[in-house]
């Protein structure tokens, strides 16, 4: 064997100990963030959830927060809206992302529809919901001006502050998020696929049914899961369109925490505080999941 | 080399396909400028010529992934300018990663007949005849991302002879792998052709590659034919001073009376058609000195510029900054 064969030679123990501690040195600030503004809420939260309000241990709060009806349907109510609008935002949001790729790169299109979503997605809380209500509130530009043409929303029972007005305005955020979280996941379909499930006899119908969705259903149901999670701890812009008339999870426990409802309700606000923690860690686990069955296509 | 890339053995089982005054312009581009160009059947024609020439253009164009801004593609004597891809009845090879990454090598060849509506049964027999013709009959459970690039490129071979098209078209198939892999797989994709007896439009810029593996070579430059003939003739006979350059290494050298002569007419000879070491040659130094495995390749300068030598290697070699003399070889 010549010497230009020879594996390098490893570096001694002692060293490559200090540089990995040097390294983990460089992670103590992000540790110390993670520490301040998740682990403790999160310890907060939990320890909370299971204590009355003298301190002792408990599971009544829990309890109380899956089976009590005033809860049960404020867990409900955010579950379907969030469901609904993930899955509208997810539909439409990937249409719109493969309508814009199928233009050229360097389009203006296609840069116009990357900058808005970028700024949509996180137009959210208060402004979005004054927006909204400017809108299609009962005197609203957009309900006059249906109104004049005979279309009168209002007549037909919608209502901004109802569930559907809530939906339609979570969808406002939920399409341009979609836009951005689906569109790597697009242009990573590789042109070949498609010419070549063409050139083996397939339309663009059975190209997507047979190639691309299978390429892409990991990243479209963990994008989804995100949707899902974005809308399910939105509060802000429910609380600014309904003023709480609705219940949701969020503004619940709000009402929990600031006794608005009942007093000595602070344990249970916690306990569906805890409730949306479990929530969203399940969605954070699916998501992680289809992300690492859309890496195995990726890894080429 | 191997008898089985040097000879051309062509069969007449395959379909004929011609190129009649193909246009492509993009804007004010000429991609192709008025092709025109016939593939025997069976035969195996190596499209060849540098970046931008128009050869993938022109595969693309018999694929039916482009239209042509003016002419006609035939296959079997059919027009089939207007008919889409899906309907051309061709198989292509792709530069690489085209294989459908959900699907196993054995689903991958499988899917041309699944898009024809073949039994599950027949499908699965088809596609392990196929894997097992590209040496691959024990990876059919094996998604593309579990195998090596040239195995990836085997399973392409497969899928695309799949469906028994008229036409296989190879868009540079082997550019993607190293260079063992790549002499393999040219080696078995001429095996295949030749088995199978398909008309094959083979596209490359590497005009080894297309010497070693074509019956014919057209060359290509700016969306023009410049030459269409047998590798041997397209190496030992180039047509043009581009084919010349472009197919291998060419000195330009003045001859006279069979001899190396300062002043007089100048002819292409390529680096084998030179040697060193005569007393009575050109005198020159030698500038540098390569082995290659079985030839040196020396570059020495002389008073009619630095000539380009394959020699056979010899430890007697003069090494660089050594004089020496050059003539032609006998």
């Amino acid at each position: 064997m010549t010497a230009l064969l020879e594996a390098p030679a490893a570096p001694p123990e002692r060293v490559r100990s200090t540089r990995s501690w040097a390294a983990a040195l460089g992670l103590l600030p992000f540790l110390g963030y993670m520490l301040v503004f998740l682990g403790g809420p999160l310890f907060f939260v939990i320890s909370g959830a299971f204590s009355d309000p003298d301190g002792r241990p408990t599971a009544a709060n829990v309890l109380a927060s899956i089976t009590e009806p005033q809860y049960r349907a404020a867990f409900l109510s955010s579950l379907v809206l969030s469901a609904v609008t993930a899955v509208i935002g997810a539909v439409f949001g990937t249409f719109l992302a493969q309508a814009v790729l199928i233009g050229r790169p360097d389009s203006p299109l296609r840069r116009i529809v990357a900058t808005a979503s970028g700024v949509l997605a996180y137009f959210g809380g208060v402004p979005l919901a004054f927006a909204f209500i400017a809108a299609l509130g009962q005197t609203g530009l957009a309900t006059v001006f249906l109104r004049g043409i005979g279309i009168d929303l209002y007549a037909g029972g919608f209502r901004i502050d109802s569930l559907t007005g809530l939906g339609l305005t979570y969808v406002y955020f939920q399409v341009p998020l979609m836009v951005i979280l689906i569109t790597p996941a697009l242009e990573g379909l590789l042109p070949q696929w498609r010419e070549a499930a063409e050139n083996l006899g397939a339309s663009a119908w059975t190209y997507w049914r047979h190639v691309a969705f299978p390429v892409l259903a990991p990243a479209l149901g963990g994008a989804t899961l995100v949707l899902f999670g974005n809308a399910f701890a939105a509060y802000a812009t429910a609380l600014a369109l309904t003023s709480g008339s609705i219940p949701l999870l969020p503004t619940a426990i709000a009402s929990a925490l600031s006794g608005n409802v009942l007093a000595n309700q602070q344990n249970v606000g916690l306990a569906l505080g805890f409730d949306m923690v479990v929530v969203i860690a399940v969605v954070m686990v699916g998501y992680l999941f289809l992300q690492r069955r859309a890496a195995r296509w990726s890894s080429r | 080399m191997t008898d089985v890339i040097t000879a051309p053995q062509a069969t007449e089982r395959g379909t004929a396909v011609e190129f009649r005054a193909l246009r492509r312009t993009y804007g004010s581009a000429h991609a192709l400028d008025g092709l025109d160009l016939a593939l025997k059947p069976g035969e195996l024609l190596a499209l060849l010529g540098p970046s931008g020439c128009g050869k993938t253009t022109a595969l693309r164009l018999l694929a039916g992934f482009d239209t042509p801004t003016s002419g006609q593609v035939l296959i079997g004597g059919k027009d089939v300018t207007g008919i889409p891809a899906s309907k051309r009845d061709t198989g292509m090879v792709f530069q690489a990663y085209s294989l459908f990454p959900t699907m196993t090598a054995a689903e991958n060849v499988a899917f041309g007949l699944r898009m024809r509506r073949v039994g599950a049964a027949e499908r699965a027999r088809r596609a392990a005849e196929l894997l097992e013709v590209v040496g691959l009959g024990d990876r059919g459970g094996s998604y593309p991302h579990e195998m090596s690039g040239g195995q990836q490129q085997r399973v392409a071979l497969a899928r695309a002879l799949a469906v028994s098209p008229s036409v296989l078209l190879l868009d540079e198939p082997l550019s993607a792998l190293d260079a063992r892999v790549r002499v393999q797989l040219r080696d078995e994709i001429r095996r295949v052709q030749l088995a199978e007896g398909i008309t094959t439009l083979f596209v490359t810029h590497d005009q080894a590659e297309a010497l070693a593996v074509a019956d014919r070579v057209a060359v290509l430059n700016k969306g023009r034919l410049e030459q269409v003939d047998t590798p041997q003739e397209v190496y030992t006979r180039p047509a043009t001073e581009f084919v010349a350059e472009f197919v291998g290494v060419t000195n330009h050298v003045p001859v006279e009376d069979g001899r190396i002569r300062p002043g007089a007419d100048t002819r292409q000879v390529r680096p084998e058609g030179l040697t060193v070491g005569d007393p009575d040659g050109l005198s020159g130094t030698v500038l540098t000195s390569t082995f290659l495995g079985a030839v040196t390749r020396l570059v020495v300068t002389t008073e009619v510029g630095e000539l380009i030598v394959d020699v056979t290697s010899r430890p007697d070699l003069p090494a660089a900054g050594e004089p020496t003399t050059v003539t032609l070889a006998p």
